[in-house]
């Protein structure tokens, strides 16, 4: 199993859309191409919208999980 | 490049505020340029020294609406202005005040918050528009 080195944590728990991605989208500027941001959201229309995001501005999903209240995302920049 | 976002803005209640702030910010995280024309009423929300002021809600909120709006405020939700900000700082967004609504409300430049990046006609919104959707909320 290869190891991500997450780079940059966004934590957007208690934001509302569109914010998780706002803030996504001001973070993933400040990696070098290639390295990983983890989000943390609590908002339910992020699980959509990060995939929408990804497929837009294609930089990668890598990972996305939940505990059911917590939804967490690993994205790589493009 | 993808077409601009296009949003006219004529209302000046807090609720259709924040609702165009959600687009702008949701269009600029993907890259998309997004122009911003202030007519009328939300031109007046605009205004540096009542910016942050309470600008109601639409009618049909009534006092559910209100509410719902309070509870989401209190569990600390971006004011439109703020979610406008942070939309800017992604860039590719132009916010426009219309030069007859400028006229309207006898304001000048200096009266307007910061977020706004300048004055125009209806003829430059058009051209800066391209073939890009118009949204008039």
């Amino acid at each position: 199993m290869a190891i991500i080195a997450i780079q940059e944590l966004v934590d957007a728990r208690g934001l509302s859309c569109p914010m998780p991605i706002v803030k996504t989208a001001q973070a993933i500027r400040t990696v070098p191409s290639g390295a990983f941001v983890e989000v943390l959201a609590t908002d339910p229309g992020s699980v959509k919208d990060f995939a929408a995001w990804a497929r837009t501005t294609g930089n990668e999903l890598v990972e996305q999980t939940s505990d059911g209240a917590v939804y967490r995302f690993v994205l790589r920049r493009k | 490049m993808d077409a601009p976002l296009n949003l006219v803005l004529f209302s000046g209640t807090d609720d259709k505020l924040q609702a165009a702030a959600v687009l702008t910010a949701g269009a600029a995280a993907l890259g998309r340029p997004v122009n911003v024309f202030l007519q009328y009423w939300a031109l007046d929300a605009f205004r540096a020294d009542r910016i942050a002021a309470d600008h109601g809600l639409a009618p049909e909120a009534g006092p559910a609406g209100r509410a719902a709006v309070n509870d989401l405020r209190a569990a600390g939700q971006a004011s439109w202005a703020e979610t406008l900000r942070q939309a800017k700082e992604l860039g590719g967004v132009d916010i426009e005040a219309c030069s007859l609504s400028m006229d309207l409300l006898r304001l000048e430049p200096s009266d307007l918050d910061p977020l706004v990046d300048g004055v125009e006609g209806v003829t430059a919104f058009y051209l800066n528009a391209g073939d890009g959707q118009v949204v008039f909320i």
